[in-house]
């Protein structure tokens, strides 16, 4: 089955430029080491975090988590979704499920409390129909990019997604 | 947490000490509110058996990203520098299931800036069900005057 011209047309493309809604923020990273229990002492001692990375560090695998909108925001009319490239691909492709099968991230230059990052989200491919136990839908590549406020790199992401409908 | 873990220390092959948690289904909501992934399956157990087919809630993946993380900085120790993380997420982590961490060494090599890096094999798994594997490559100090933290630019090239 032939893909839609307009995913063809996404393939490639850098989509939704964004920046993040609020700035890295310190509360976030304790909440997340505390909900695994890391004890790292780079993200809860200052003078450890001074004397290796020259001050307080988000954890690396942090880095989607910034940029997670909000669920409500005033004057807001439409759920904002993070990735929003997977579910316009779900909605256009007509496959109401997903679920990641597949996550790369390569880790640049550390992310701060107070950075202001920006992302940008790419499609690479999506695959003939194929399918699996979950049901039959089709297979995406789709990369995020993440850089601060000086346009530094600090990470990007490879999400392999597959958007299906449960069999019968 | 383990002192700061050198180059010295390791070799391919070694095996990482297993980490064994229970989940219960406040380690899942709040992991998935730590990583800010309001999506219902992480906390609406209807939903998740309704529309997404599952037994019950289960872990998100960026939270399990960061037990991941947790789990080879607690190797590593703070100058454990993380490069890359590949994760094969295969199936559900519910609670009541306890999840145990397993890592091995798979390699460790030097690029030609001199950074050492461990290349890992991680996996977390309920009894013998593999959920979700991980290949971490982590740039570990050479030695304990080396800080993997302070490269930037072409010295970092993970």
């Amino acid at each position: 089955m032939s893909l839609p011209s307009e995913v063809q047309s996404w393939i490639g493309q850098t989509r939704y430029e964004e920046e993040t809604e609020f700035p890295v923020e310190r509360g976030y990273v304790w909440t997340t080491c505390s909900s695994v229990e890391n004890g790292n002492p780079l993200f809860w001692d200052d003078d450890v975090a001074a004397e290796l990375t020259a001050g307080p560090i988000a954890p690396p695998t942090m880095i989607s988590v910034w940029f997670r909108p909000h669920l409500w925001a005033p004057g807001r009319t439409k759920q904002v979704q993070p990735l929003q490239v997977h579910f316009d691909l779900k909605e256009t492709l007509d496959l109401p499920e997903a679920v990641m099968t597949d996550n790369e991230i390569i880790f640049y230059d550390p992310v701060r409390p107070g950075d202001r990052l920006k992302t940008r989200q790419i499609l690479h491919s999506v695959s003939e129909p194929k399918t699996t136990k979950l049901g039959t839908g089709r297979f995406w590549v789709i990369e995020v990019q993440y850089v601060n406020q000086k346009d530094q790199l600090v990470a990007k992401e490879m999400y392999t997604g597959f958007g299906y409908k449960r069999g019968a | 947490m383990a002192a700061n873990l050198t180059a010295g220390k390791v070799e391919a092959g070694q095996k990482l000490e297993p980490l064994a948690y229970d989940v219960t289904a406040t380690t899942v909501i709040l992991g998935a509110l730590a990583s800010r992934d309001w999506r219902p399956m992480h906390h609406d157990r209807d939903f998740a058996i309704n529309r997404n087919g599952v037994r019950d809630i289960f872990m998100n993946t960026p939270n399990l990203a960061a037990w991941f993380e947790r789990y080879v900085t607690d190797w590593t120790g703070p100058r454990g520098r993380l490069g890359r993380m590949k994760f094969r997420m295969k199936d559900s982590i519910f609670p009541g299931e306890q999840m145990v961490f397993n890592g091995t060494v798979e390699k460790l090599e030097k690029d030609d800036v001199g950074c050492t890096w461990a290349n890992l094999n991680v996996e977390v798994a309920v009894g013998d069900r593999l959920c979700t594997s991980c290949a971490v490559r982590v740039a570990l100090p050479a030695d304990e005057n080396d800080n993997p933290w302070e490269r930037k630019g072409d010295r970092w090239r993970p």
